[in-house]
């Protein structure tokens, strides 16, 4: 098994190091705080506002900012553009991290955690209606791929250094995840289209509640598309990162390809949405300059603007892709928050502002995030140190065909 | 590069068409009507004079502790809307001259949001189109408390192993074929328990016989769907806390798109297919050069 990415090594705890480790022991504290106190005490949710920043930013923009690894599939494998493969491995860790960490969000702020097993056990009980069970059982499903997907890069590492026992199964398994990888890696397309989109059908639920801005039949299209415009953004972001700091060459051409796409992608949602509302005489509300309205019109500008730097320059280089995937993500990170939080309208008298403790769990989980991020990729090859020099390849192909011959193998983690 | 672009472009056109073909197989949602054994209460603001005694037998059959939070500091229970104390209320709406009394607890609509909404039914729509909640299903997402339009279901927010609190129409002392603690109670009749259609009918009566004395509606017999709670007032609807007045059911909308999207998981296996498919083809490719 041959791979071009590396641990980056060195020392792991250092000074920022520890800063990031302290945040997110204070967070982990105030989880246990939680479950002594209850949700009541530790947060600002109530009856009216009865989901919060753990479930409208953790896990409705979080898990859409963890669409990289779906976004840099899809090119990858759909697309065919193997360029873009060193950034596979990378863009998985970071997805695995998010949803996982989504995940713990959820078994936060869920009233009775404890009865979380029975979601994807107690078959008989489905309620087939719920788009909320399809999230949860879709996402469940998606964190196991997300680190089975990622499984080649721990087991490459252990099979040559690791202890005796973990030696020899990683050695065994390493071949079979290979293998089974092709299906694998279709499931990990196959569940994020499937739980992104119906993360908007989700709030469609919540009916007259919901703004009509924001209440259409279109949601699921429009969510499916805001996690693919975030993590696109996410791809580049990485791009740009791995770049910089590990002196790859960056993707410029096939980048500027994809913010095509995602540019004119922005257009299309600021088509689709407004010729619904007009189509179902609700586009008056967007006229009325309140919150709503105002949301609503940052949001639009904020899908139309990547169209818009894009048009106007025709030299794009990396700063300029860099600040057109800032702005992506920003158009898709708002509509999503917007949808859950500030268009959600449980009538007059209830407000909701998250409490300090709700907001330092939130940190504490993101702080957490990046620390695993960071040991990781220091210990375990996930980041390919450069661009592959093109001699090397052929060879190395033919090598691999013609020991697989027949076998069907398909090389996620082959870089 | 050009085999690659068009292949590029082919396989965007067919995830493009996936997804689109994907919800046009959406059918229209039959709309839901009354179970035959529905049971109703009916309410009417003109006989309520505020008494409440049906909140206290409320209290005492639910065997619910005081709320003792609000006015008169510990001295009484005065709970100032439904809470996690608190499955039946009645609230005053005055302005000027106008004033009414209006009792508020679960409407066990026809077509109910929190029963679309929980994943494993711990609320349901079962005997006498009652809508009850069963904890040992329950994970406390609160999705219930997120969709439901009467804002009835509440969290113990309070507790470490907090349930959802509503009123689940005194389904223990149906199935002992009494009626409901507050109904039993009204010393004015205020509100009444019944067969969900008699009440109708009961309702339409009064309407009929006392030109001008209500605002001519029933509420609840369209709206939302359809309620087995039915209300009769004299004032505004929206004065006394119905802020809905769509005759659509809120589920309507979601489970016809996604049951569109899901009709008979032949979108996602298809999906699944075409990917697999896909990625076979491109196998190996995906480490070359274009
Ligand atoms: S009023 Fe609310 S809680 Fe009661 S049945 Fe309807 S949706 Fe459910
Ligand atoms: S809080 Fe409980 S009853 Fe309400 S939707 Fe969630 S699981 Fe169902
Ligand atoms: S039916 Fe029972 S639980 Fe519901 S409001 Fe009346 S007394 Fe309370």
């Amino acid at each position: 098994m041959q791979t071009h990415a590396q641990p980056i090594g060195g020392p792991l705890f250092t000074r920022a190091y520890f800063v990031l480790l302290s945040i997110a022991a204070i967070g982990m504290a105030l989880i246990l705080w939680r479950f002594w106190v209850g949700l009541g005490v530790s947060t600002g949710l109530s009856d009216g506002y009865p989901l919060g920043i753990w479930i409208a930013l953790d896990v409705v923009t979080g898990t859409a900012l963890a669409c990289g690894g779906y976004a840099v599939a899809l090119v990858v494998y759909i697309f065919n553009k193997g360029q873009f493969h060193p950034l596979i491995r990378p863009a998985i860790l970071t997805s695995a991290l998010g949803y996982t960490i989504a995940g713990a969000s959820v078994a936060v702020d869920l009233g009775r955690p404890w009865n979380m097993w029975k979601i994807p056990t107690y078959v008989w009980a489905w309620n087939l209606n719920s788009s909320l069970l399809e999230v949860a059982l879709c996402i469940m499903a998606y964190v196991f791929v997300l680190w089975i997907e990622l499984s080649p890069a721990f087991m490459e590492k252990f099979s040559v250094d690791g202890p005796p026992l973990l030696q020899k199964w990683s050695k065994r398994l390493l071949p079979i995840v290979n293998k089974a990888l092709i299906w694998i890696i279709a499931l990990g397309m196959l569940l994020p289209t499937m739980h992104q989109s119906s993360l908007g059908s989700l709030m469609m639920l919540a009916g007259p509640k919901l703004h009509p801005l924001w209440l259409t039949g279109w949601l699921p299209l429009l969510f499916l598309m805001s996690c693919l415009a975030m993590g696109y953004a996410i791809v580049v972001f990485e791009s740009v990162f791995s770049s910089r700091a590990f002196g790859r060459n960056p993707e410029v051409p096939m980048l500027i390809n994809l913010q095509k796409i995602a540019a004119w992608g922005g257009l299309v949602f600021v088509a689709v949405r407004v010729a619904d509302l007009a189509y179902s005489g609700n586009l008056h509300y967007a006229m009325t300059l309140d919150l709503y309205g105002t949301m609503f019109w940052i949001e639009t500008v904020l899908w139309l603007l990547p169209l818009v730097m894009m048009l106007a320059s025709p030299r794009p280089n990396l700063g300029s892709l860099f600040r057109g995937a800032m702005v992506v993500a920003l158009a898709g990170a708002l509509y999503r928050f917007d949808t859950y939080l500030v268009a959600f309208q449980p009538g007059p008298g209830w407000h909701y502002f998250p409490s300090v403790p709700e907001m330092f769990i939130t940190i504490g989980l993101v702080a957490l995030e990046l620390a695993i991020y960071v040991a990781v990729v220091k210990r375990f090859p996930i980041i390919a140190g450069m661009t592959p020099a093109q001699p090397a390849r052929p060879a190395a192909l033919v090598a691999q065909g013609s020991a697989n011959s027949g076998a069907r193998t398909f090389h996620l983690a082959d870089s | 590069m050009n085999t690659d672009r068009r292949a590029f472009f082919k396989n965007i056109a067919a995830a493009a068409a996936t997804l689109t073909v994907l919800p046009t197989a959406a059918l229209a949602r039959e709309k839901k009507t009354a179970p035959s054994d529905a049971v109703g209460m009916l309410y009417d603001t003109t006989k309520c004079i505020g008494c409440k005694a049906c909140v206290v037998a409320c209290k005492e059959a639910n065997h619910m502790p005081a709320d003792t939070d609000g006015y008169g500091h510990g001295l009484y229970d005065s709970p100032d809307s439904l809470n996690q104390y608190t499955k039946n209320i009645i609230q005053l709406y005055k302005d000027g001259n106008e004033q009414s009394f209006a009792k508020k607890q679960c409407m066990h609509c026809i077509d109910p949001a929190c029963v679309g909404a929980c994943m494993l039914g711990a609320l349901q729509k079962g005997k006498f189109g009652v809508v009850s909640y069963d904890v040992s299903k329950c994970v406390g997402c609160r999705y219930c408390e997120t969709v439901c339009p009467f804002n009835v279901p509440k969290f113990e927010w309070a507790k470490a192993a907090p349930k959802i609190v509503k009123c689940e129409f005194c389904k223990e002392r149906l199935a002992e074929g009494k009626q409901p603690a507050c109904t039993e109670v009204c010393p004015r009749k205020a509100v009444i328990f019944g067969k969900y259609t008699d009440l109708l009918d009961e309702a339409h009566l009064r309407l009929e016989n006392n030109p001008g004395k209500y605002v001519n509606k029933v509420y609840g017999e369209r709206e939302l769907g359809g309620t087995q709670v039915l209300y009769l007032s004299h004032i505004d609807f929206e004065k006394i806390g119905f802020r809905f007045k769509q005759d659509e059911s809120v589920p309507h909308l979601q489970q016809t798109v996604s049951h569109g999207i899901y009709k008979g998981f032949v979108g996602p296996i298809a999906l699944y297919g075409l990917l697999g498919a896909v990625l076979f083809r491109n196998r190996g490719n995906s480490e070359k050069e274009s």
